[in-house]
């Protein structure tokens, strides 16, 4: 079921001549494909690797290019805005990719179970899914503006509490991962969802037989036999979680002050105002370089270090 | 069915009040968009209301007979539709290359596709805004600021994933087929058409409308690489929060508008969008 990082090997027949197939027809109808991936795919990775190492500014005295070195990655080790705003993507990952999970994996536990309008409430569940980014972070503002959002209006009223995303750095942190997860936790239900309903049935019966306990059964069976897929779909969250821009410009805008400015936000509203070409090519590829890393990072601590487990 | 998982068995109602509640919060932020969309200004103040007396269609038709948002949801309907069929003619081609011809390196080539959809895109947002601007020019004529240009950079997000999920549709059609065809003197593109096409039709049509939904729902390279011209009904969304005094009645309508493509879509697609959004990692 699992084929992620991993081409799959098609049992093809390759002994039997085939008629009439040239591999020139193959290129030929692979081209089109190939030209577009190629142009505006791979192009603009390696312009921005090139425009990374020059001091191209459009608006500085002299707005030509000229190789500059490393000189933009100095820079930014010491941007303190920037180096901010990537703590927080990390720490927003983590918060909304750990609840989704978590949440996740209860929800398909629940779905596996017998009830009635399953299939309904599985539509329903699925409908975030669908929705525009843009539009979720519309909605999300909609819920928390003060003076309109019902959020803040019966947190108050009933706790208390005073909700004031746009005002209070910690709230404007916690609604965007709230949303996030609202957004995103349908994915990681229906994906393990789909790997529990193909487990097999033998573990589960024996360990009945031998009478373990619930946690037992969860931590000794189950979980192993779902790494795979949880891996997997922490990974996919991991990435999606990383360049995260639409829903949290909608709904906080990056603010209050930079409390929000995600990595993605804070290269568009810091870049291209500025039109300083050179550095913000070499912002973007250091955020490239440390989603690769992370994601490396993380595929050591958790998969490498013992065997790679297979799905099938 | 069967139950493949004996853990826990039955279902007891308060697994099912459980899920009530749940979908009552995943529907509750939509509900509440659409309660603010029906409603003017004078009826928002106050305490929250949940229920809609009259339907104020003001903010539905402000909307709808804004010249500038007319043409932004022209726009979008354009680009999606026209990424939508590129994209599926596209990948019906190439994975009918990959998964029927003999070619150098198809397997790389076919992973590679999707290393295209995991990079962030604010990362070729300043390359492509280059590009666009001052690189891929003919004369006057920039791919800044239009439909063309949108179209085209889609595909790099939804070819990779039109390819993977047509490819297990595509093997599944038995090569027999199409080489009797062939003997039959059918060229390529008599092949294409006359044998896997109709075979396909379903998996096509469900490839098709996720590519279109994805082109709908984009925004940031939309609102980065559009000025007047070619904006999507997205970036008009976006363009409520920088006005000051927003009109909150007006953003909901708008965002209730975006919205309804995917509520339409929903149920046709709703078995395979996990399997989109997961690169195909996932069969259900």
């Amino acid at each position: 079921m699992l084929r992620l990082f991993r081409p799959i090997q098609h049992h093809s027949n390759l002994d039997r001549p085939v008629p009439m197939r040239s591999p020139i027809t193959g290129w030929l109808l692979l081209a089109p494909t190939l030209v577009i991936l190629l142009v505006f795919g791979l192009g603009p990775f390696i312009y921005v690797l090139v425009v990374g190492f020059t001091n191209w500014n459009s608006f500085a005295a002299d707005p030509t290019a000229h190789f500059a070195g490393v000189q933009n990655f100095r820079r930014l080790v010491f941007d303190d805005a920037f180096l901010h705003s990537l703590w927080l993507t990390f720490g927003f990952t983590f918060f909304a990719v750990l609840s989704e999970i978590v949440l996740g994996y209860l929800l398909a536990q629940l779905l596996m179970r017998d009830i009635p309008f399953k299939g309904f409430f599985r539509t329903i569940h699925t409908l975030p899914l669908m929705v525009a980014p843009i539009a979720v972070g519309a909605t999300w503002r909609l819920l928390t503006v003060p003076g309109l959002g019902p959020l803040p209006y019966y947190l108050d009223r009933w706790f208390g509490f005073d909700l004031r995303i746009g005002s209070f750095a910690d709230q404007a942190f916690a609604a965007t991962v709230i949303m996030d997860v609202w957004h995103w936790t349908p994915l990681v239900t229906l994906t393990l969802l789909a790997a529990i309903s193909s487990l097999p049935k033998e573990p589960f019966e024996q360990a009945q037989i031998d009478g373990a306990s619930r946690l037992q059964v969860f931590w000794y069976i189950t979980l192993p036999l779902l790494k795979p897929a949880i891996l997997a779909t922490v990974f996919i969250r991991v990435m999606d979680a990383l360049r995260t821009v639409d829903e949290v410009w909608m709904l906080t805008g990056g603010g209050p002050a930079a409390a929000t400015r995600y990595v993605g936000l804070h290269i568009w509203r810091v870049v291209f105002p500025k039109t300083d070409y050179g550095y913000g090519a070499a912002m973007s590829l250091l955020t490239l370089y440390v989603t690769i890393l992370l994601c490396w990072l993380m595929y050591v601590a958790l998969v490498a270090r013992r065997e790679l487990p297979r799905s099938e | 069915m069967m139950r493949r998982f004996p853990y826990k068995p039955g279902g007891g109602w308060l697994t099912f009040v459980f899920w009530i509640v749940a979908s009552l919060i995943t529907l509750f932020p939509i509900y509440w968009m659409f309660v603010v969309s029906a409603k003017s200004r004078v009826e928002l103040f106050g305490a929250p209301n949940f229920i809609i007396r009259s339907f104020f269609v003001e903010n539905y038709t402000a909307t709808l007979t804004n010249p500038t948002f007319q043409r932004y949801m022209v726009n979008s309907i354009i680009i999606s539709t026209a990424n939508a069929l590129l994209v599926t003619t596209l990948a019906l081609f190439a994975t009918y290359a990959l998964s029927r011809y003999r070619l150098v390196g198809k397997e790389n080539i076919f992973f590679w596709t999707i290393t295209n959809r995991m990079a962030p895109p604010a990362v070729f947002l300043l390359p492509l805004f280059l590009l666009f601007t001052q690189t891929f020019t003919i004369g006057s004529f920039s791919l800044y600021d239009t439909r063309i240009g949108l179209v085209l950079l889609y595909c790099v997000f939804n070819l990779p994933f039109a390819i993977w999920t047509l490819r297990g549709i595509i093997d599944a059609i038995p090569k027999e087929l199409d080489e009797a065809a062939m003997v039959d003197g059918c060229n390529t593109w008599q092949v294409l058409t006359g044998v896997i096409l109709p075979l396909a039709r379903p998996g096509l049509a469900v490839t098709a409308i996720l590519t279109w939904v994805f082109a709908w729902n984009e925004y940031l390279f939309a609102a980065t690489l559009t000025s007047v011209n070619a904006r999507t009904i997205t970036t008009g969304l976006a363009e409520f929060v920088t006005v000051t005094g927003t009109n909150w009645g007006q953003m909901a309508a708008t965002a209730s508008l975006t919205l309804v493509p995917a509520l339409v879509f929903l149920g046709l697609v709703q078995r395979h969008i996990v399997a989109g959004l997961t690169f195909g990692a996932v069969k259900e």
